[in-house]
């Protein structure tokens, strides 16, 4: 660092000059309301009409949780990783849990379903896919989401070895939620990245036990956004099943 | 991690207000540059703190997540986050995250030093 507080760099070189051209397409375009209209599957859809929830507009402590893992002897470089870990996303997601991929792929401004089993019931919802380059792409999740948060998948080299890491920085998006996360689905989260980095290192050959760090970012909880509640993913989720009955009746008609 | 090309230099243009120019890119990799800039930014006792992006020249979703950090950061020691110099694209990434809900974004330095106390 110099005297006058210019930091450290690498200096930009000149053919990094043009900012829109080189970003511009890896980013979700601006929306103001979430439409999952391509996706794959007898997804349950309890997106449509959701506005996108970052983790400043969630209600619970804020936490980065990262989850990584090693691919010691994998020839794989990050961008191959990431290749198949976008196109093949669901592939690595655990026995129960279901992954509706757009039909246009992970790309950005796509949107994806899902529904996952949390004990004694399910919960459906989705994510947009925010940013997508070849190295990372990070998901944003709707109100009606568990939580508020961006989650980052990338692959990058450290130490002679390929690392594929999945990043969630993330608020409980509501006071059912956050309690929820403290009475054990938060260990349920962590299972699932370290289940989906496992196998992922499985399909590029490598036996390995991923490792989590956890940290908390701000253990304030944001009161002003207790209402979220009004959207809560297991409450809507629980009248989206209740209601099957009324939607088979309704499909039966209309046929 | 990956490798950020990223210069931050630090001004104080009064006693209450410190600006951050940053020039290059923004992502996870420039954690510990801006995190240095911010720590001088208010090491002698700055309320608020104008990040200047007029030399952004790429930003990816892990640079977002560094600025929620460094949002929460001033947050928690009572400063305020502004910023300015963002062209169209970048504004219009700050809507998609909802960053702009948190971090009061300007057109121009003055505005943005004005609405200091």
């Amino acid at each position: 660092m110099s005297g006058n507080g210019e930091r450290e760099m690498t200096t930009p070189s000149d053919e990094l000059r043009d900012p829109v051209a080189r970003d511009a397409a890896n980013w979700a375009p601006l929306v103001q309301k979430l439409q999952a209209s391509g996706v794959s599957g007898d997804a349950p859809n309890l997106v449509d009409g959701r506005r996108l929830v970052g983790p400043l507009q969630g209600f619970g402590q804020m936490w980065q949780k990262t989850y990584w893992v090693r691919l010691s002897g994998s020839d794989a470089t990050p961008a191959e990783i990431m290749k198949v870990w976008r196109a093949r996303f669901p592939e690595f997601w655990p026995r129960g849990n279901r992954f509706y991929p757009p039909l246009a792929g992970l790309e950005p401004g796509e949107v994806a379903l899902f529904s996952v089993s949390t004990g004694p019931m399910r919960l459906s919802s989705g994510v947009l896919v925010l940013y997508a380059d070849d190295e990372s792409f990070t998901f944003m999740t709707p109100q009606g989401h568990m939580l508020a948060a961006w989650v980052t998948f990338s692959a990058f080299m450290e130490g002679g070895s390929p690392v594929a890491q999945a990043q969630v920085l993330m608020r409980a998006q509501d006071p059912i939620m956050e309690i929820s996360l403290f009475l054990g689905a938060q260990k349920l989260e962590d299972r699932q990245w370290v289940h989906v980095l496992s196998f992922l290192a499985r399909h590029f050959g490598v036996e390995a036990i991923p490792e989590t760090r956890v940290t908390c970012v701000d253990p304030r909880r944001n009161w002003s956004q207790a209402k979220n509640v009004w959207h809560n993913a297991g409450i809507r989720s629980s009248i989206y099943t209740l209601g099957a009955p009324v939607r088979w009746i309704r499909a039966a008609i209309r046929r | 991690m990956p490798e950020s090309r990223i210069a931050m230099n630090v001004r104080k243009p009064n006693p209450t207000t410190s600006v951050i120019d940053i020039e290059g890119e923004v992502n996870a990799g420039g954690e510990l540059i801006l995190m240095g800039a911010y720590n001088e930014a208010v090491s002698d006792g700055a309320s608020a703190v104008v990040l200047n992006f007029g030399g952004l020249e790429y930003m990816n979703s892990g640079g977002i997540g560094l600025l929620v950090t460094l949002l929460i950061r001033a947050q928690r020691q009572g400063q305020r986050l502004l910023a300015f110099g963002l062209n169209d694209h970048y504004r219009q990434i700050f809507e998609l995250t909802r960053l702009d809900e948190a971090i009061r974004i300007f057109d121009g330095e003055a505005s943005a030093l004005g609405d200091v106390p």
